[in-house]
């Protein structure tokens, strides 16, 4: 049994921490709440910054979360712009880029995770990756610019939301995915067909199988040089090869780091020190599985669980279905569950030729995940069979 | 308590619909209807997590 914090800090202040926030508040602990985050912005939310704001449709300020007024109605104190560099858990003190120390009681670590970058480029103009709202802009007025061709590394869900809002703007796409299909690795090949289809179909130039040997320019980007050794030219280039979670801070912390922070099935890390988002590792027991989510709704969901665990040692297990969009062209694109590349998986509704479908995934008689293009509803119905563990055989014979 | 649904934001992601199924339903033709504008105080709290949770914040409770 844990003591219950007299007050909590959370560091980090995207999704996951700004919902710890607002979580304590909600259940009405009155103690005080400190929110430190490292951009200088108040919490935004990101979805929009691959979509709305880089399309030019939204201005930043649509993407805000929240401002430092309604922080402050709240009772939240918000330090903004102030990187977290130490941690000492037997002093209970963090120590902030300045130089500052913070003394804590409780503690929410949301530090999140920050983009993986290709070695020897960062000299070059006209590279991007796209993560922060700042990273956001600066590709958003290299796309105004007008440029002749954009150059897209991988093609997960940023890349292939990257690609889809450029070719939006009529611009010229080009996308260099290593895998052989698209999302390969998470839906397997036969659904990461579907997917590169889907840039085909929207005049993307996808190239598949090949990776990037190295980008070439002369203070800005001026060609991509591919592992086959085709070139392309590209005055844009946008890399979007996964993240790296943020847990350097935490070295010698005596926090557990093993590509994430390692919290128990509660997101609990120590007395009186949770984690949440992006950069926690848990033990998801409803999938018996470790896991590290970077999803918009999980983060949401776990910031708040990861508060009220500061609140009640009796909470419980964080055991949710992992659940994502994405939209890219005119397609929202879901994935609920735990699926692996090797999963069996059989489209239940739609067609994949229309582009308008829900296939589930399936493992060890179990239905693992379902997949939908165009398909909110059933997503959410299959997700539901997932939460209640459901067989693969019933989820099939399903209807709805 | 009347639900309020920002239709502009709305981008039917039907996580309210898997949370309260008898007052949100996404259709076949992708849009969000309300079930039921005006559920009782029993419902409350599930109201309030398709408040939270919902990925586009498109959904309010008025109080009148």
């Amino acid at each position: 049994m844990t003591s219950i914090p007299r007050a909590v800090t959370i560091v980090g202040a995207s999704l996951a921490g700004f919902n710890a926030a607002e979580a304590l508040r909600r259940d009405g602990f009155e103690g005080p709440v400190t929110l430190i985050g490292a951009e200088d912005h108040p919490p935004y939310d990101r979805p929009p910054l691959s979509k709305q704001v880089l399309a030019g449709d939204w201005e930043p300020d649509r993407a805000a979360l929240t401002d430092t007024e309604e922080l402050a109605d709240d009772g939240i104190e918000a330090r903004f712009g102030l990187r977290a560099t130490g941690l000492d858990l037997n002093a209970r003190e963090l120590t902030l880029h300045t130089g500052e120390t913070v003394a804590f009681d409780g503690l929410v670590i949301a530090t999140g995770a920050r983009c993986r970058t290709m070695p020897g480029t960062d000299e070059l103009s006209g590279l991007h990756v796209l993560r922060s709202l700042d990273d956001c802009l600066a590709l958003r007025a290299d796309l105004e610019a007008g440029p002749q061709r954009v150059v897209v590394v991988g093609a997960g869900f940023i890349g292939a939301e990257v690609a889809a809002t450029a070719r939006g703007r009529g611009l010229e796409v080009t996308v260099v995915e290593a895998l052989p299909t698209p999302l390969g690795r998470v839906l397997g090949d036969e659904m990461g067909s579907v997917c590169a289809e889907v840039h085909r179909d929207h005049g993307v130039d996808l190239r598949t199988g090949v990776g990037v040997d190295r980008i070439e320019g002369d203070h800005r980007v001026e060609r991509v040089v591919l592992s086959d050794g085709a070139t392309v030219d590209a005055d844009v280039v946008v890399v979007g090869i996964g993240v790296i979670p943020n847990t350097e801070w935490l070295e010698g912390s005596g926090v557990e780091i093993d590509d994430g922070v390692i919290c128990d099935a509660s997101c609990l890390v120590a007395d009186r020190v949770t984690a949440a988002g992006d950069v926690a590792r848990w033990p998801n027991q409803l999938f018996g599985e470790t896991m590290r989510v970077e999803h918009w709704d999980n983060a949401a969901a776990q910031g708040a669980h990861a508060a009220r665990r500061l609140l009640d040692d009796e909470i419980g297990p964080f055991a949710p279905v992992p659940w994502f969009w994405s939209d890219q062209y005119d397609r929202k694109i879901q994935l609920a569950g735990r699926v692996r590349p090797d999963d069996e998986v059989r489209v239940v509704n739609g067609s994949v030729e229309e582009r308008r479908f829900a296939a589930i995934y399936g493992r060890g008689g179990r239905i693992t995940g379902v997949l939908g293009f165009n398909r909110p509803r059933h997503v959410m119905r299959y997700r539901a069979l997932i939460e209640q563990g459901a067989s693969f055989d019933e989820a099939l014979a399903a209807e709805f | 308590m009347r639900i309020v649904v920002d239709f502009d934001l709305c981008e039917s992601n039907a996580v309210c619909m898997q949370i309260a199924p008898d007052i949100f339903e996404v259709r076949d033709d992708d849009f969000l209807y309300i079930l039921n504008e005006t559920p009782g105080e029993a419902d409350r709290s599930r109201v309030e997590e398709c408040v939270q949770r919902c990925p586009k914040q498109a959904i309010s409770i008025a109080e009148d």
